[in-house]
């Protein structure tokens, strides 16, 4: 089809057909989310990806348009979690000095921070009564939505879901390091950027950078070496908790 | 740029082909991303493509989540009934896992000497 009149449909039609017109939105959207958390000083519940979420779905929805039609141009940007995800071997690099120094304690901190982070989430959600497929996707939800989409789809989840669920916990753990570390006299900002790095991936360690370089540091590394264990042990708990 | 991206998606590849093999129920990208921290750990160096590479793709890692994170309109009848279930799960596990995680790592760094 060809633009051929200045009619709103008919130009709408026109530019869902192109994908790389949903490509630009899937960006634009983004730097709309980015400006709007710069603005408020990078907020945790000013979170980009949120606002870009929220603002492309509303689009959708509102011109009836389907993921499917959308996913033709943004796949263009989702091709690249995959290498995103290998170069997370970069964080584990960097701070190989931290492991060889403090490995009895980033060991015991990572194994058993990421089966309570399972565990947990596992427990709660069957008290509270959740959906099979709601768990297989709440699961993963503490590693970067990178690796917890993965997970979800190998486990039985719904990787959308996922991504969302994944937003919100770090945006969570976010908000809650500094009081709850307060609250429970941590002071040891090694402790504290590991212990968000674990719980709460990208959007934890980006408000430990803000914080103090050392926390960023260990909550990087946390993140990284998080993302590598959960993905071995939720399919592993999944089953055992079925 | 090409060099890294290239070394990247190959090692992506390789993770997705063992994982196919194996049948392991781990994404293929993770099997990657231990590939490589292993490769590096070992030789004691990280190809410098590869740092290139990887800092561009990470700097806007968040980016890469919208397009998946878009497909939640189809869900809005799950989260209408679970999501209020949903956010006390999120809420309290990310606090115990926050809990847990700093008293075990404060618990072993104690005697490590510097602790501060």
């Amino acid at each position: 089809m060809t633009l051929r009149s200045l009619d709103p449909s008919a130009f709408w039609i026109y530019l869902a057909e192109q994908p790389l017109f949903f490509l630009a939105i899937t960006l634009a959207a983004y730097l709309v989310g980015d400006r709007i958390a710069a603005a408020t000083g990078r907020h945790p519940l000013a979170n980009p990806v949120l606002i870009a979420i929220l603002l492309v779905g509303a689009a959708l929805l509102v011109s009836g348009t389907s993921h499917a039609r959308y996913f033709e141009g943004a796949r263009f940007v989702h091709v690249l979690l995959g290498p995103a995800t290998v170069a997370l071997a970069l964080p584990i690099w960097r701070n190989r000095a931290l492991i060889a120094r403090h490995w009895r304690a980033i060991g015991a901190a990572l194994g058993i921070g990421a089966l309570v982070g399972i565990g947990s989430t596992l427990v709660l959600a069957r008290l509270l009564g959740l959906s099979g497929a709601t768990l297989a996707s709440l699961a993963p939800k503490s590693v970067t939505a990178a690796i917890a989409m993965g997970i979800a789809e190998q486990v039985g989840g719904t990787p959308p879901l996922t991504a969302v669920l994944v937003i919100a916990t770090g945006i969570l753990g976010a908000v809650m390091v500094t009081p709850l570390m307060n609250l429970l006299r941590i002071r040891d900002y090694a402790a504290r950027g590991f212990a968000v790095g674990i719980a709460a991936h990208g959007i934890g360690t980006a408000r430990a950078l803000q914080v103090n370089e050392k926390a960023g540091a260990y909550a990087a590394l946390g993140m990284a070496l998080n993302g590598l264990v959960t993905a071995i042990l939720v399919p592993l708990l999944l089953f055992l908790f079925r | 740029m090409l060099e890294g991206l290239t070394i990247l998606i190959f090692l992506q590849f390789t993770g997705e082909l063992i994982a196919g093999v194996t049948r392991l129920p781990i994404p293929g990208p993770v099997i990657g991303l231990a590939l490589l921290a292993g490769f590096a750990l070992w030789r004691g160096r990280m190809p410098e493509p590869v740092v290139i590479a990887g800092d561009a793709i990470l700097r806007h890692l968040s980016l890469l989540f919208v397009p998946a994170g878009v497909g939640l309109i189809a869900f809005g009848d799950r989260l209408a009934r679970e999501g209020l279930l949903i956010v006390i799960v999120l809420v309290l596990s990310t606090a115990i896992t926050m809990t847990v995680t700093a008293l075990v790592f404060r618990a072993l760094t104690r005697d490590d000497g510097d602790a501060a």
